[in-house]
């Protein structure tokens, strides 16, 4: 059977700055898959390149068909969820306004499995989502892309700017979320302790290529890997 | 006191007519970050095309306005698509540009279809006023503004309560995030120039009657309605029909009670009080200064 995402020589760039040299990776149904690096290695032009926010050479699978002239809303309309590097909140907007903007695609949202998994948003639901923290907003994003019942969440650094201990706990809800149910999961992070300990497997990228690719395991047993990125 | 209401209904009246037409600068402002300066003579256009619905202007007809409602409707998502959605990367200069030969080439086309002399256009209401009190309130003023606010109620249910209106807020806050939901942002953009210009040609149609037809005749309206709209801060739609209202009260007393003000006053004085807001408040009396929490 196809893998649910397929990189396939992926190569992307922002005006002469070549960010992507042929990535190549694969996320199979119901798998949590880190992508570690450093800032700049090419981790959320991944990302990018598969939602359709950058311009990129190379195919992109999903469930083994090819994506042709992939534009944001088309990939997010085949069940790709992409929560962007900052979240992506309507700021201005209410949590449960943000909450229906998750559900558009949707002819009869399920809010209330939602409220399941984040059940203090129902007490926050008029209030103005820029005024959640970062945790909260965060939480808010994860929600909203589940609403949309996709069959593949791609999550852009979900750490950035969280305390510890709230990284842990949004880790927590993607662990949740995948194993009842069945979410597939593309997770970038810089945090590579935290996301090995979500992830079954991970790609390394540095400038634009993946250096190394394993099982959560493997990596973690890797001495490169443990020195430059886990710090031990 | 009788001429204090006179005045008032008279002021509410213009103001509502400003009010509208600032809202659809508004509505296209907010989403897009231009302004389009072919607001007025594509309600002036559509104007034409109601008047030419009501065979030549004879007698007011609802059905020719829902018809004419219509047609500026599908002309604004048109023109979205032909014109603005090409220069969507282009810089704002371009568009404003764009904007601006749109007027001149809708003004001339006017003119070459229909003459530029001036035409009777019919109002819907009675010249007669209703007397309360003593106070005679005209009636055509009164319904003048009931048209535009039942335009703006609708307007403000359709997004305030539907998706697809909770859609297009959330496109004009953030069209990236939006997208990455599943939203095709360029359509709704292109509703936004519907919505503008069914207002525009609302606000036409209830201006030609006392203005009487003519190519030109949007060119004033368009500039209360920008100083209406920069009142109440440009990115907001209640503040722009606010602005109007106020706009067209304020212009309406002042005609009244300040004997210096004539009618060649009234255009010097809405842009005065244009300059005195940029000056004193550039947000305006409702824009605010978005703080965004990282």
């Amino acid at each position: 059977m196809a893998p649910l995402l397929e990189l396939d020589q992926v190569s992307a760039r922002y005006g002469q700055v070549a960010a992507l040299h042929g990535v190549s990776l694969t996320v199979d149904e119901g798998e949590v898959v880190a992508i570690l690096g450093a800032n700049g290695a090419g981790k959320t032009t991944t990302l990018r390149s598969v939602s359709g926010t950058v311009r990129k050479s190379g195919d992109v699978l999903v469930a083994g068909k090819r994506l042709s002239r992939a534009t944001p809303e088309s990939v997010a309309r085949i069940g790709v969820a992409h929560v962007p590097e900052g979240r992506g909140i309507f700021a201005e907007l209410t949590v449960w306004e943000n909450l229906r903007m998750g559900a558009y695609m949707v002819r009869r949202p399920d809010f209330k499995i939602v409220l399941d998994y984040f059940p203090w948003l129902e007490s926050r639901r008029n209030q103005q989502a820029g005024t959640l923290s970062g945790g909260e907003q965060q939480m808010l994003a994860l929600a909203r892309a589940f609403l949309a019942r996709p069959r593949l969440l791609m999550l852009d650094e979900p750490s950035l700017g969280l305390a510890p201990l709230v990284t842990r706990e949004v880790f927590r809800v993607v662990s949740e979320l995948n194993q009842k149910e069945g979410l597939a999961v593309l997770v970038v992070e810089q945090n590579a302790a935290i996301a090995l300990g979500a992830a079954q497997r991970a790609y390394v990228l540095e400038t634009g290529s993946v250096v190394v690719a394993g099982t959560a395991d493997e990596l973690r047993a890797n001495d490169a890997v443990r020195t430059a990125y886990l710090g031990y | 006191m009788q001429q204090f209401f006179q005045t008032l209904t008279t002021g509410l009246s213009d103001g509502a007519i400003y009010g509208s037409l600032a809202l659809a600068l508004v509505l296209i402002y907010k989403a897009t970050e231009v302004i389009n300066f072919a607001q007025g003579e594509m309600a002036m256009f559509t104007t034409y095309i109601a008047w030419a619905l009501m065979d030549h202007g004879a007698a007011w007809s609802w059905w020719a306005f829902f018809e004419t409602l219509a047609i500026a409707f599908v002309g604004g998502i048109a023109i979205q698509r032909v014109l603005i959605k090409p220069l969507e990367r282009a810089s704002v200069l371009t568009m404003v540009m764009a904007t601006i030969a749109l007027l001149v080439i809708l003004n001339g086309l006017a003119a070459w279809i229909w003459s530029p002399q001036l035409q009777f256009f019919p109002s819907p209401f009675p010249t007669s006023s209703w007397v309360i009190g003593g106070v005679h309130i005209s009636k055509q003023d009164l319904g003048t503004f009931g048209i535009v606010a039942a335009c703006v109620l609708v307007l403000w249910l359709f997004f305030r309560f539907t998706k697809l209106g909770l859609a297009m807020r959330a496109g004009a806050l953030n069209p990236n995030a939006a997208r990455l939901l599943g939203v095709r942002t360029s359509w709704l953009l292109a509703l936004g120039w519907g919505f503008a210009a069914a207002l525009g040609a609302v606000s036409g149609m209830m201006v030609a009657p006392t203005v009487f037809l003519t190519p030109n005749m949007m060119q004033a309206v368009l500039i209360y309605a920008f100083a209406a709209a920069v009142l109440g801060g440009l990115e907001s739609p209640v503040g722009a029909v606010a602005g109007g209202i106020g706009l067209g009260v304020m212009l309406n007393m002042l005609g009244t009670y300040v004997h210096p003000v004539t009618s060649e006053l009234r255009l010097p004085v809405a842009l005065g009080v244009l300059l005195v807001v940029l000056l004193v408040k550039p947000a305006g009396l409702f824009g605010h200064v978005t703080v965004r929490r990282v």
